[in-house]
């Protein structure tokens, strides 16, 4: 049977008998990798370009159709030590990528604009205070007008869509107050130069714009920056598939999977979509599906879910969904319940814009009764009125917590921990209480050699090395061990009992007990606990193999301890199997054998008792729960439906990442709040003088901008992680 | 102070000019790759003669 690779699914044809496409590329770790990928790609003949985005790790290459397989493009990826990954950009990412690229140019309109207005402005500032003529200062104010006015009705329709959605909806947003103040202070200020008065407020309503949307850019660059890093993730987790065309056995991308299929599962490989088994017999571990550690055995007519890692005999599959679209329906039940639930948490931006929209209208609208009432004239208490429409609204307010958040992911993305959500800083700091999932979460989600220090190194070296020529999970594990990754020559792999061959005229085998000619009495048989055996010159290995605690739990649990959270663990594997890894960190609550609907339950209850738990899980089981819980993560090896639930998801074979998470996360909340006492201690130092009438353009630019840049400033400081 | 019938102009041109520049670069994809264009001057690779690696 040959093995071909079909990647047709991802190439894209761009006119002139030219195809594209786009890979998402591994390994790349400095600036030379640049000039090595492209180099080596564009000598493959055929291949009309090549070109590495070295920010997001694409590689875009096209080439003349026929000239060249993707395939081959891949393989020399590989040669030079990168792993390609073909990728299909998410439509949400490139809506994202076009939503971007306008509110850039909204952004340089409105700082073209605010720049030259204010070199306007300031001249008349100081010709007011020494010896402007009326003429002069007239011609500024129309140049002035002619700049704003277009200006604005450019860069400011973000904001005025936003603002008529809401009216419509008859609902009141912040762009409502920010509408209506631009549009007023335009419109007060032509008013104003054609009496030719001496002030008017072309700059503070552009100003105004050019710091709002400032503030948009940060948030939106923010979301885009994780979704392409999400994109990525997505695509190198991007598996594979071997299907049926015929005879001939064809490796497909997942993606390309669709009901129906035929797919053969070699042993060692995860199951890529869900399905029934039409042939063959083995194990499958299901571990990131329910949790459970023990494996089923599954023969034809069983069932078997996309995730779950085939152990020792090859299965013919058929598809009956494809890409998980199916989930336990149970799962999926609890998944719909708990996602609605999580919807009614409110960011803290929109629990501070809902009581301040209307104050600022009701401020406003006060100082034009009130100034009216004290007997000024109407045009008076309208400038007045204007004024503190466009000194309340919310500059600083709009950057204090985009600022913040973009500086805090970029220390968490160096913190290996990728958020999924914008608000999920926010709700991470809350959190005092965390429950992790023990399977995948608090141990590797890779089994480990379990008695490696009771082995004879020597021996237990010739094992590791002869395990590199096996596909077997368990010998994957052991392979782990490896000091050289250069397997024996001549190893031959007899599926379903084990790997030999012959060093130095002896032969060593790896595998079954009988297999390599040992009584079974040799290993100790407890639960959670797999054994592979070796033998070489009449000497015999036992290896232990389990699960493995991640390197830095005990520390990582203590930390948080001290850091005042709740540690419990909720287990879905069972009593035997999650006791021992309580003992192991000292956690003194902890459940096993829950059912998903259980774990949430448990959840509800601790939320309706006034807690806010992170919960750190990585099995389909855990989904529900990810979702139910106030704040969520989970390890980059998780099942892509719990990925997709949680709201950062960790790198690495560490547990650091969650300690670093809150850790940033509560210095970042600390730091929006201060932010939000900065604005609102500049609302009321500016307000009063506003209400009062004396806020001319000079003390609005100069409150406007101090106050933007005090909190940017203290933004940056959400940079350093404590650790 | 006539003067400043034509320099106003010429300055807001200027900056008109600027504006339009980046606006240019955006959309020919000059900030698609911030990160990548400060390594690339690094390398030699457009000059003849160099041995690539």
């Amino acid at each position: 049977m040959t093995e071909t690779i079909d990647l047709s699914l991802y190439t894209k044809p761009a006119g002139d008998g030219i195809v594209g496409m786009d890979l998402a590329v591994e390994g790349i770790a400095c600036g030379a990798c640049i000039a090595r990928i492209e180099g080596a790609v564009k000598r493959v003949p055929g291949v009309t370009e090549a070109r590495l985005n070295f920010t997001n790790r694409r590689l875009h290459i096209a080439w003349a159709d026929g000239a060249v397989k993707p395939a081959q493009i891949l393989q020399v990826l590989e040669d030079n030590g990168y792993h390609g990954h073909p990728f299909e950009p998410l439509r949400a990412e490139q809506e994202e990528a076009i939503e971007a690229r306008r509110l850039t140019r909204y952004l340089a309109v409105a700082g073209f604009a605010a720049m030259n207005i204010m070199l306007l402005s300031v001249s008349v500032w100081s010709g007011n205070v020494t010896d402007i003529t009326a003429e002069t200062r007239d011609f500024f104010h129309w140049a002035s007008a002619l700049i704003a006015l277009p200006a604005a009705a450019y860069a400011g329709r973000p904001f005025f869509a936003s603002a008529w959605r809401a009216l419509k909806a008859r609902s009141l947003n912040m762009d409502v107050p920010i509408s209506l103040g631009v549009i007023l202070a335009l419109g007060m200020s032509v008013v104003e130069t054609a009496n030719h008065a001496q002030h008017a407020y072309f700059d503070s309503a552009i100003m105004l714009l050019f710091f709002l949307l400032v503030g948009r850019a940060l948030d939106h660059a923010m979301r885009r920056k994780t979704r392409a890093i999400a994109g990525n993730l997505a695509a190198l987790r991007g598996e594979t598939a071997h299907r049926f065309a015929g005879d001939e056995l064809v490796i497909v991308p997942v993606g390309a999977l669709k009901a129906g299929d035929r797919l053969l599962i070699k042993p060692g490989e995860r199951v890529p979509a869900d399905g029934a088994v039409l042939g063959g017999m083995s194990e499958v571990d299901e571990s990131l599906i329910t949790g459970e550690t023990t494996r089923r055995k599954v023969t034809t007519g069983a069932t078997i879910y996309a995730g779950s890692m085939n152990y020792s005999g090859a299965l013919t599959l058929k598809v009956t969904a494809a890409g998980g679209a199916a989930l336990i329906d149970e799962i999926e039940k609890l998944l719909d319940k708990a996602a609605s639930a999580k919807s009614r948490v409110m960011r803290l931006a929109d629990r501070v814009s809902r009581v301040y929209a209307p104050v600022v209208h009701l401020t406003a609208a006060l100082t034009l009764i009130g100034w009216l009432f004290a007997g000024a004239t109407l045009h008076d208490a309208l400038l007045t009125a204007i004024a503190v429409l466009i000194i309340t609204c919310p500059c600083a307010l709009a950057l204090a917590i985009p600022a913040v958040q973009v500086v805090a992911s970029g220390a968490l993305f160096q913190a290996n921990v990728i958020l999924n959500s914008g608000d999920a800083i926010e709700r991470l700091a809350e959190a005092d209480m965390v429950i992790f999932d023990k399977t995948g979460t608090l141990t590797l989600p890779e089994p480990r050699v379990a008695n490696s220090a009771e082995l004879d190194y020597g021996l237990l070296q010739n094992a590791a090395r002869l395990a590199l020529s096996s596909r077997h999970p368990l010998a994957a594990a052991l392979a782990r061990e490896a000091a050289t990754r250069t397997p024996f020559e001549g190893a031959v792999e007899e599926p379903g009992r084990g790997v030999r061959v012959t060093i130095d005229g002896a032969e060593a085998r790896l595998g079954a007990a009988e297999f390599c000619g040992i009584p079974c009495n040799l290993g100790r048989e407890s639960d959670g606990i797999s054994h592979i055996y070796f033998s070489c010159l009449g000497q015999a290995l036992a290896i232990d193999i389990s699960q493995k605690l991640r390197s830095d739990a005990v520390a990582v649990i203590k930390t948080l301890r001290a850091q005042g959270l709740d540690i419990e663990i909720m287990s879905g594997d069972h009593c035997d199997a999650v006791e021992p890894v309580a003992q192991a960190l000292g956690i003194a609550r902890w459940q096993a054998g829950l059912k998903p609907a259980e774990k949430i339950v448990l959840i509800e209850t601790l939320r309706d008792n006034g807690r806010r738990v992170l919960m750190v899980g990585d099995g389909l089981n855990d989904a529900p729960s990810l979702a139910a819980a106030h704040v969520s993560m989970s390890p980059i090896s998780a099942a892509d439906v719990t990925q997709a639930q949680a709201d950062a998801v960790f790198l690495g074979e560490r547990l650091k990442p969650v300690l670093d998470a809150i850790l940033v996360a509560r210095s970042a909340r600390t730091l929006m709040t201060e932010n939000l006492w900065l604005a609102a201690i500049y609302n009321a130092v500016a307000v009063p003088i506003a209400i009062a009438g004396a806020a001319t353009p000079l003390i609005a630019a100069l409150a406007m901008s101090g106050s933007s840049m005090l909190v940017t400033l203290n933004a940056l400081r959400a940079r350093r992680v404590k650790s | 102070m006539n003067v400043l019938i034509y320099l106003l102009p010429i300055a807001l041109a200027l900056g008109l000019s600027g504006l339009f520049a980046f606006l240019w670069a955006l959309r020919s994809g000059q900030y698609s790759d911030v990160d990548g264009a400060a390594l690339r001057v690094l390398s030699d690779d457009d000059i003849e003669g160099t041995p690539q690696r």
